[in-house]
């Protein structure tokens, strides 16, 4: 693919390459550009299930649980807001850089390094899931929250009853992503090691990382939206 | 092969992984120091638009990609934004219909859960 396009004009060039009846995304390996592609639509789901908690949560006249006391935890008797939150956030950032270097290794043809790398992301995400797990648990059983409303008991009754549901659907489809991206980085991880894209640049790994990275980036706007808003 | 891989220096990934820590940090400050009002709203939406930007500029690449493929990707996620702007529009005046309608009480405090 030629270079000089890089130092033409931004417009004409980019006209150029959507015009010029063959691979639009010139240097871009087919794969990737499918999986941008999917992220770009999957970036809609998000944003429509986002939108509809605003909506929820802007129409509703019954009060919105508070946040920071719903998803406390507490240690020695002590409620920390958001602790457990803060812990998989970090969780997942950690793993977004261990995937970073993982296609760094991965460019550099290092696939053993590629391999540790990607099961230490896939490790993490684990841990991550394992941790809503908890979570999931705390609000269902402890603080009696349901979709559409809350049990008898709860402390929570007289809030929005909308909140379990837009909460479980969002946070779920989240972690539900964050399950299938641990098993396609083992799946990725297994086929590198056993040289099966050997034949390849290895930008499978790039690929399984800009997966891996969208659902970080999902995970910054609920955490954002969800849990501090 | 003519297709270049998307090698960079690992220099800059360590440096934006420390970023996202610290910009996560931040954030959560906001909550636990109760920064309340607008300066809470504000803070929280430019952490997070930080902390996106980061990740797609660095970790997936895109700060290093040909103009096509940035264009295609990052345009047409500008239709979510006339969504959103329509629907928090509408939210407003259903919310307003509510409370003048239905006999809602729009002050109504929140119940806490017991720790």
């Amino acid at each position: 693919m030629s270079e000089t396009l890089d130092k033409e004009n931004i417009l004409t060039g980019t006209a150029r390459d959507w015009s010029s009846d063959m691979t639009t995304f010139k240097g871009v390996p087919w794969g990737k550009a499918m999986m941008w592609i999917f992220l770009l639509s999957d970036t809609f789901i998000f944003t429509c299930f986002l939108t509809g908690y605003m909506v929820v949560r802007s129409t509703t006249t019954e009060p919105w649980p508070v946040p920071s006391e719903v998803f406390a935890l507490s240690v020695g008797g002590v409620a920390v807001p958001l602790l457990l939150i803060a812990i998989m956030t970090f969780v997942l950032i950690t793993s977004s850089g261990t995937m970073a270097m993982a296609v760094n290794a991965g460019y550099r043809r290092n696939k053993k390094l590629v391999f540790w790398l990607m099961a230490a992301t896939a490790l993490l995400g684990a841990t991550f899931v394992g941790m809503q797990v908890f979570e999931w648990s705390k609000l269902i059983l402890e603080e009696g929250i349901r979709p559409w409303g809350y049990t008898d008991d709860s402390h929570l009754l007289g809030n929005a009853p909308q909140f379990g549901a837009i909460f479980f659907m969002v946070t779920g489809f989240h972690g539900l992503h964050v399950s299938i991206g641990v098993a396609y980085l083992l799946i990725v991880a297994t086929k590198v090691l056993r040289g099966k894209y050997d034949h390849t640049n290895l930008e499978i790994v790039e690929i399984t990382g800009l997966y891996w990275h969208f659902v970080d980036l999902v995970w910054v706007f609920i955490f954002a939206f969800f849990y501090l808003w | 092969m003519a297709t270049e891989g998307q090698q960079h220096p690992i220099k800059i990934y360590i440096l934006i992984w420390l970023l996202l820590f610290v910009v996560s940090f931040f954030s959560y400050m906001v909550d636990y120091l109760e920064f309340e009002g607008m300066l809470r709203w504000t803070l929280i939406i430019i952490f997070m638009f930080l902390k996106a930007g980061y990740i797609v500029a660095v970790f997936m690449h895109m700060q290093w990609e040909r103009f096509a493929l940035i264009f295609g990707i990052l345009l047409p996620p500008l239709a979510l934004v006339v969504l959103i702007l329509l629907m928090a529009v509408e939210a407003d005046y259903a919310n307003a219909t509510r409370v003048q309608y239905m006999g809602a009480d729009p002050t109504a405090v929140p119940k806490s859960p017991h720790h």
